[in-house]
């Protein structure tokens, strides 16, 4: 019974863990850019399947995997907003959702071409196979070490973010960007880089779950959707609140699982619905 | 404009005699859920990404009640239609509390909730959908079995929702909801209660969108998944975006021409999901006014 339960948390934990980095690199892209990425679920899926094909056909480990991936799906994404993002500034931010939303459907059915859509497993490091026997439950050692890694990514952005010079930038430029130009900052190359970065960690969110769920060209559709209930029960703008938020949301889930599963699958979207009816701007968000 | 009205009249009632009659039908189905669509995006400035939701809920609830319970086909398509207004009016309401572009992934979650609810009840056939819809009789004298009649059948119900669509936009409830797309504080100032207009807009929608989807279910005799899915949500914009949102009969241009497009790619697998998202890309690029809009603006900068 308490076993079940502890398990189901910890599924909830890993869950909440993906939400937490994937809902922070839409929030810091949307409070900057002002473009909701729906691409975001696509490049998670990328940054998986960039991994897989590393190590299956370029016999690429899984610590490799875990700094090039990010680098190259960024990267990508670089070369993205440059060329296709960058056309719609000033544009009602509608066109940028549907932009990447077209995104989406290209990345997803080129990979569905390529690589059909049952599922691609990929192995657990040997560093991190086994786990620890708690007593009360057992531990597997990898999903440890997402939860701790995807925690501290989280916490090091958000450092970066509230504590350096880049990160006043970012600030700054989210309240403002014509002003920040104006005191000779160049912003565009900063949109190029925080539209990179937030990219990069949906890829690395990705590297980490690959050898947890099976890699699949739709895995990122079912998760962008979690995470976007996510980021409205969070409220766009905070970065706390949407790590805080996507932790939250996670355990929610797992605890659903437990007590009833065929819940499990909504849990997210009525807690949004409610959200909505008794806090309408979001637990962290300041105003419509 | 009479004439031009008068053309589009006799092209409908000529078309099941030059294309086929089912494919006809989908088309009618799709530009009435299109237009449907456009009268939030186009006319009211809401961009819903789940509008899949009241298709294919109407299309179930349709299915169910003329094939389980056995009733009347004008029946069922009145009960999908009302379940759908019913549901626009739930979600209406309670998206709108956050506007812009939160209200789009609001209503992408709602519609969530809807496809698997569908998936998981007991009645919704899981993941067959509902088979063996009857078409039944129209006012229980004419067989709808024939393609032929059935095409005449929901052509006029195509027409009557497409005159509720028109004539929303036109009347001075309408000229509302455009001033509250163009600038929502001043129509506020000015003594509108722009969430008000704004739910009354989002249940119209949803009610035409859920009688598009009780006709989908009688042409085709079956209510699917993915009619619910957020594909389906993501192709209507499409259709508005191809054919040129905020116009009136743009959308149902657009409805065509990606009816066609599924139809002649229909055998390639995913690259139908390729194509769609690299028409999606051009289309906001280089085409936002969309087909006819771009019509438009060409005529009037003639003038």
């Amino acid at each position: 019974m308490l076993q079940a339960l502890a398990g189901q948390l910890l599924v909830g934990l890993i869950n909440g863990s993906f939400y937490a980095l994937l809902s922070l690199g839409l929030a810091v892209i949307f409070g900057l850019l002002n473009v909701v990425n729906f691409a975001h679920g696509a490049q998670y899926m990328l940054g998986a399947f960039v991994a897989w094909i590393g190590l299956t056909y370029l016999g690429i480990g899984y610590w490799w995997a875990l700094v090039l991936t990010p680098l190259v799906v960024g990267v990508l994404g670089m070369v993205f907003e440059r060329l296709c993002l960058r056309r719609l500034q000033g544009l009602d931010p509608l066109y940028g959702l549907l932009l990447t939303f077209g995104v989406t459907l290209v990345l997803e059915g080129l990979f569905q071409n390529a690589f059909g859509i049952s599922g691609n497993s990929y192995p657990v490091p040997s560093l991190l196979q086994g786990g620890t026997n708690l007593g009360f439950m057992f531990l597997p050692r990898y999903r440890a070490w997402v939860v701790v890694a995807s925690v501290a990514v989280c916490l090091g952005s958000w450092l970066v973010i509230e504590k350096t010079r880049f990160g006043a930038y970012l600030r700054a430029g989210t309240e403002n960007p014509p002003l920040l130009q104006a005191f000779g900052v160049n912003v565009p190359v900063m949109f190029t880089v925080t539209y990179g970065y937030g990219v990069a960690l949906a890829a690395f969110a990705g590297v980490m779950a690959a050898p947890i769920y099976q890699v699949t060209p739709l895995m990122g559709s079912n998760v962008i959707m979690m995470v976007f209930a996510v980021v409205v029960i969070g409220g766009m703008g905070s970065i706390l609140g949407s790590i805080v938020t996507g932790l939250g949301v996670g355990l929610i889930e797992g605890l659903t699982k437990f007590f009833y599963a065929p819940a499990a699958d909504v849990v997210v979207f009525v807690v949004m619905a409610l959200v909505l009816l008794l806090r309408p701007a979001g637990f962290f968000g300041r105003s419509r | 404009m009479v004439s031009g009205w008068a053309a589009l009249l006799a092209l409908g009632l000529a078309a099941p005699f030059c294309v086929y009659p089912v494919f006809a039908m989908n088309v009618l189905c799709l530009a009435l859920f299109a237009s449907a669509f456009n009268l939030l995006l186009g006319y009211t400035g809401l961009l819903s990404f789940g509008h899949a939701a009241f298709l294919g809920m109407a299309g179930y609830v349709t299915g169910q009640a003329v094939k389980t319970w056995g009733w009347p086909v004008e029946l069922g398509i009145l009960a999908g239609t009302a379940a759908a207004a019913g549901l626009g009016l739930v979600f209406g309401a309670l998206a709108i509390r956050r506007s812009g572009i939160s209200f789009a992934m609001i209503t992408l979650g709602f519609a969530q909730i809807v496809y698997f609810f569908v998936l998981h009840a007991a009645w919704s056939g899981g993941e067959d959908g509902l088979q063996g819809v009857p078409r039944g009789k129209a006012l229980g004298l004419v067989s709808l079995q024939g393609n032929y009649a059935a095409y005449y059948f929901i052509f006029a119900l195509f027409l009557a929702g497409f005159a509720v669509f028109y004539r929303t936009i036109h009347s001075p409830f309408g000229h509302v909801l455009r001033a509250i797309r163009e600038n929502a504080p001043r129509a506020e100032s000015l003594g509108y209660d722009v969430d008000r207009y704004r739910v009354l807009a989002f249940v119209i929608s949803a009610g035409l969108a859920g009688l598009a989807g009780s006709m989908k279910a009688i042409v085709f005799q079956s209510a699917t998944l993915s009619d619910v899915h957020w594909h389906r949500s993501g192709s209507v914009v499409l259709m508005t975006l191809l054919g040129g949102m905020g116009t009136p009969i743009g959308p149902s241009v657009g409805a065509l021409l990606v009816v066609t497009l599924e139809n002649y790619l229909s055998g390639y697998g995913s690259w139908v999901t390729v194509i769609t998202g690299g028409v999606f890309i051009a289309c906001v690029l280089a085409f936002r006014r969309g087909l006819v809009g771009e019509i438009q603006a060409r005529v009037s900068s003639r003038r």
